[in-house]
């Protein structure tokens, strides 16, 4: 007997930390983009995060498995649209990211291929049926992931390319890897890289830059190494208490590069400190926890599947970016969730949010 | 809605170890980036925001206007003017090595002269802006002002410049400005100063920088990361330097440059009552504005390559043979010891001293030391000298400061060589010949003396005695202990009173009054002045060198005068150095310009003076017996 899905089963306490960070995140955007041309940007992401929760709502309205039902063809358009964008997609900073649409919409499918990825995983694993991988297994679901890695890598985007590789690495390790087949993968990886980083063809110059200057900032401080110098600057003069909203030296003063996206996390601890600091990672933790709960409870294991995707996505992506500002990882260009300013990355984001609603809900379905 | 045949089917949940070995990763991931975050903002949240105050806060300087210069009446010699530098700032977040072309062509530069100012501030801390170009043209600014955005590292700068407006008048007294040389930020003198500072070079510029230059003042803002001001903490403001007056008489001081003008040489007038030098001139001479801005290379090639020195100050630079000028100390010497007195001398177009014939260049007869200065004749002056012994010569020419410097506050004074016995053991480790002495005696041989020596040493004997030490800053105008600190800086032999007996300064002058009435100097007669003087007519090489060298123009004799108004006591004295000049009355004839000027200047205050006061006439003097306290006239 099928019980209808009810918004009383929506997970009220995610979304209140969800809300709380988005806050958080537009009183900084507010902060570090008031004293540039950028100035503004706050209410732009104020209309995105409206936009975001309508769109989180409607995406709850629909049954996962129905997703998880239509999710080849998804695929299928999403290869297609990466094709597209190859050959009539717009360059902007020599990066072919973007297809034009009449009327001034720029839509970039990669962003978007995150979603259908994660839901693809969830029903490749699901249909192997929880049995021991095969290298077969491995090899299919590699080819899942790694077409359209490589062709946004081709675009080049490294950041959205990296992404995709947690949705992957999370869907061998709850699919069922087992951990000779691990431990090959991760050896092969590492040989892999050390090969292509030695031919350096398939990185740009820049993109390797950022890679060595990573381990040395002060190696290049008027090149890439300026970027991580400045975040470590305005991350550490904050201190422990910070210097107050609107008052970051660095931000402020424009030293510290985009402190409304990619080092927006800079920028809040440089103006909240340590305390501010803790207390945001605190509610990253609340906000995993609670959806790793979700994933728990799921239904079945495509929803926990789908969700434990997200989660993957979002430590990922807090990972290489927090990581980024506090220079223990390269700079690549990855938002922080939830944080940093921009469309594509707060409607992908509440996106996800609604699919983790959406299996919620119908946790007692049957 | 899912029918059977769907994929999704029902079967055991995901492993929930599997699930709670990533809420480890979870609250793993986090303590490792508190950690990295604790590392940052408690550990080191000191040295990072010494990092981030480096980062905003830039010291824009404020130049202080540096001081004009007036002459004696207040006349301006030196101003400033208003102009636009550009300055590079290296932050770390230009490229600046791509945009070098752009800036190049933009400035109307080479890409090798801005890595010359890179190089030349490579030890400059990298938050101070470096001077890239100076006095920026119209279109310079407006590139800058164009390209802000493309080209953040540019940066504008109102300051003052030198400005010379007579260009090379009286420019070797006054001296040039420049930026600062390595190698003098090294020495004590400039220890306050830093890189890409102002300082004076040579002439007053450099003798009274530190009172010129002031204090440079400036302002702390805050920069964006492009250099853009966004604010400001605190300024401090700049010091102006401080105005001088210089003894310098500008109508003078053009008498004298238009006297010398296309000349090579020098010319020197000064009150010797105070010493202080009332004109000063040396030619060739250069354009201060040339140094003022970035100096080209052609204007710098051009003054290197020149033969004539444009650069020396020859009125105190040069060491040359005073030729007969040297006769006035050869009288002073010879009736101080009571040797020229009674001395009677047969001139036969020279005479035979040491067993070597010397000659004279006239055949003068009868010649007393009444005679002798007037018509200047060695062989009178030959005599002398083989009777007083180079020893006692040297005793009394270095009375009167010949051999020595005058400790004139300007900078690089030449010493001048008067020989002796000991000077030829010292210099040479050989003993003195004898015959040696002849020549010295009318100037020549080893006398080397430059015009402001022989201007004081004339000062001195014709004033009785009273040597002082020349200045051409205006008495008073500077602190007792900065004008001595100045003095220190310069030594010299400084002021003295040396013995004269009474009537020997009046023969000495009188004779003097001679050369110019009836003797060597009679066609520079000023009628109505009491004008004294002395002609030289030095040789630039020996007979037997002048016969090797088949003529050309430095072989010419080397033309000097000295000579001074009235001619006891006088209140100002001239010497005149032309090289190449020929002979000494042609020096006298421009000498007397400059003393027709002061006169005239004299006469007409003196008049205004009677006019408002309705004096009398002064009566007329008494010729050759006035004395110190008539006027000028005769």
């Amino acid at each position: 007997m099928r019980r209808f899905s009810t918004f009383r089963d929506f997970d009220w306490v995610l979304l209140g930390f969800v809300l709380l960070l988005s806050v958080i995140s537009v009183l900084e955007i507010y902060s570090a983009t008031m004293h540039t041309k950028f100035h503004g940007f706050e209410k732009k992401q104020m209309e995105f995060l409206i936009i975001g929760l309508v769109l989180m709502f409607l995406v709850s309205l629909i049954d996962y498995h129905m997703l998880l039902e239509i999710v080849p063809w998804a695929y299928g358009v999403s290869i297609v649209s990466l094709i597209a964008v190859a050959l009539v997609g717009t360059r902007v900073l020599g990066a072919k990211r973007w297809i034009k649409f009449p009327g001034g919409i720029h839509f970039q499918p990669s962003e978007w291929i995150k979603l259908v990825l994660v839901i693809a995983v969830a029903r490749y694993f699901w249909s192997l049926g929880g049995r021991d991988l095969t290298w077969k297994d491995i090899a299919k679901a590699f080819a899942l992931v790694c077409i359209p890695m490589l062709m946004v890598l081709k675009q080049p985007d490294l950041g959205t390319a990296l992404t995709y590789s947690p949705i992957l690495i999370c869907g061998l390790f709850l699919g069922g890897i087992r951990f000779k087949q691990a431990a090959i993968l991760v050896i092969s990886f590492l040989l892999l890289v050390g090969g292509v980083w030695k031919t350096g063809k398939l990185l740009k110059p820049y993109q390797k830059a950022r890679l060595t200057n990573f381990i040395d900032p002060d190696n290049d401080p008027q090149g890439s190494g300026y970027q991580i110098r400045q975040s470590l600057i305005a991350v550490g003069s904050g201190g422990i208490w910070g210097k107050g909203t609107t008052k970051g030296t660095q931000t402020q003063g424009d030293f510290l590069p985009i402190p409304y996206t990619d080092f927006i996390f800079a920028a809040f601890c440089e103006e909240h400190g340590f305390v501010g600091a803790l207390g945001v990672l605190l509610i990253y933790f609340l906000i995993l926890m609670r959806l790793i709960q979700n994933a728990q409870t799921a239904p079945d294991p495509p929803g926990a599947f789908i969700i434990m995707g997200i989660v993957a996505i979002i430590i990922f992506q807090m990972a290489v970016n927090i990581g980024m500002v506090i220079g223990f990882m390269p700079v690549t260009g990855i938002p922080l969730p939830l944080m940093s300013y921009g469309g594509s990355s707060v409607l992908f984001t509440f996106m996800a949010l609604g699919i983790v609603m959406n299996v919620r809900m119908r946790r007692f379905v049957n | 809605m899912l029918d059977e045949n769907s994929v999704i089917s029902k079967e055991e949940k995901v492993s929930p170890l599997k699930l709670n070995m990533v809420q480890y990763v979870v609250a793993l991931m986090l303590v490792v980036l508190l950690a990295g975050l604790w590392r940052l903002q408690v550990v080191s949240a000191d040295n990072y925001r010494v990092l981030a105050e480096q980062n905003r806060i830039r010291k824009v300087p404020i130049m202080a206007p540096r001081g004009k210069i007036f002459d004696r009446e207040g006349r301006l010699l030196v101003d400033n003017y208003a102009s636009i530098s550009c300055y590079l700032l290296r932050e770390p977040s230009h490229d600046l090595t791509a945009d070098l072309p752009r800036i190049a062509e933009g400035l109307h530069m080479t890409v090798d002269q801005i890595q010359y100012v890179l190089r030349k501030y490579q030890y400059a801390p990298k938050y101070q802006p470096i001077p890239l170009k100076q006095d920026l043209s119209p279109d310079e600014v407006a590139f800058i002002e164009a390209h802000r955005n493309e080209l953040p590292e540019l940066e504008t700068l109102d300051e003052q410049r030198r400005l010379y407006p007579n260009g090379g008048f009286a420019a070797h007294l006054i001296g040039y400005v420049g930026e600062i040389s390595e190698n003098d930020l090294n020495k004590e003198k400039y220890a306050f100063y830093q890189a890409g500072d102002v300082v004076g070079k040579s002439g007053v510029e450099a003798t009274y920088d530190a009172v010129l230059r002031g204090t440079d003042g400036s302002r702390d803002v805050v920069v964006d990361s492009r250099g853009r001001e966004v604010g400001q903490l605190g300024q401090q403001d700049p010091v102006p330097g401080k105005d001088l007056r210089l003894s310098i008489d500008l109508d003078l001081q053009m008498a004298a440059e238009k006297a010398m003008e296309g000349k090579t040489g020098a010319m020197v007038a000064m009150d010797p009552h105070t010493g202080q030098i009332l004109a000063m001139v040396s030619r060739p001479t250069y354009d201060p504005n040339q140094f003022a801005v970035r100096l080209t290379r052609d204007y710098w090639n051009k003054i290197l390559n020149d033969q004539d020195h444009p650069m020396m100050n020859k009125a105190i630079q040069a060491q040359l043979a005073p030729g007969s000028t040297f006769k006035i100390i050869m009288s002073y010497a010879g009736l101080e010891e009571g040797l020229a007195q009674d001395l009677h001398v047969n001139c036969a177009g020279g005479g035979t001293f040491f067993g070597h014939f010397f000659a004279c260049d006239k055949h003068h007869g009868g010649v007393d030391i009444y005679h002798a200065i007037p018509w200047s004749c060695d062989t009178f002056y030959y005599t002398l000298a083989e009777r007083l012994q180079i020893d006692t010569i040297a005793k009394y020419a270095t009375s009167v400061g010949i051999g020595q410097k005058t400790g004139i506050d300007l900078p690089d004074e030449a010493t001048g060589t008067m020989p002796s016995t000991a000077w030829k053991l010292k210099n040479f480790h050989d003993k003195w010949y004898a015959g040696e002495v002849i020549s010295v005696g009318i100037g020549q041989g080893a006398v080397q003396a430059s015009p402001i020596q022989l201007a004081r040493a004339l000062s001195g004997i014709a004033s009785g005695g009273a040597l002082k030490r020349p200045h051409v800053i205006l008495d008073g105008q500077l602190p007792e202990q900065y004008v001595q600190a100045v003095r220190d800086t310069y030594p010299g032999s400084g002021e003295k009173q040396v013995p004269l007996k009474t009537e020997n300064w009046q023969i000495i002058t009188d004779a003097m009054a001679e050369t110019l009435n009836t003797g060597t100097a009679a066609a520079s007669h000023l009628e109505g002045i009491d004008f004294a003087g002395k002609t030289g007519t030095a040789q630039v090489m020996s007979h037997a060198a002048l016969a090797r060298s088949g003529g050309g123009k430095k072989t010419v004799p080397n033309a000097w005068f000295v000579g001074m108004a009235p001619r006891r006591n006088p209140d100002i004295v001239v010497a005149v150095l032309w090289e190449n000049g020929d002979w000494g009355s042609n020096s006298a004839k421009l000498g007397a310009q400059v003393v027709n000027t002061f006169v005239e200047k004299q006469r007409k205050k003196a008049g205004n003076l009677i006019k408002v006061a309705e004096a009398p006439k002064p009566a007329p003097s008494s010729g050759s017996a006035a004395k110190k306290e008539e006027p000028v006239t005769n």
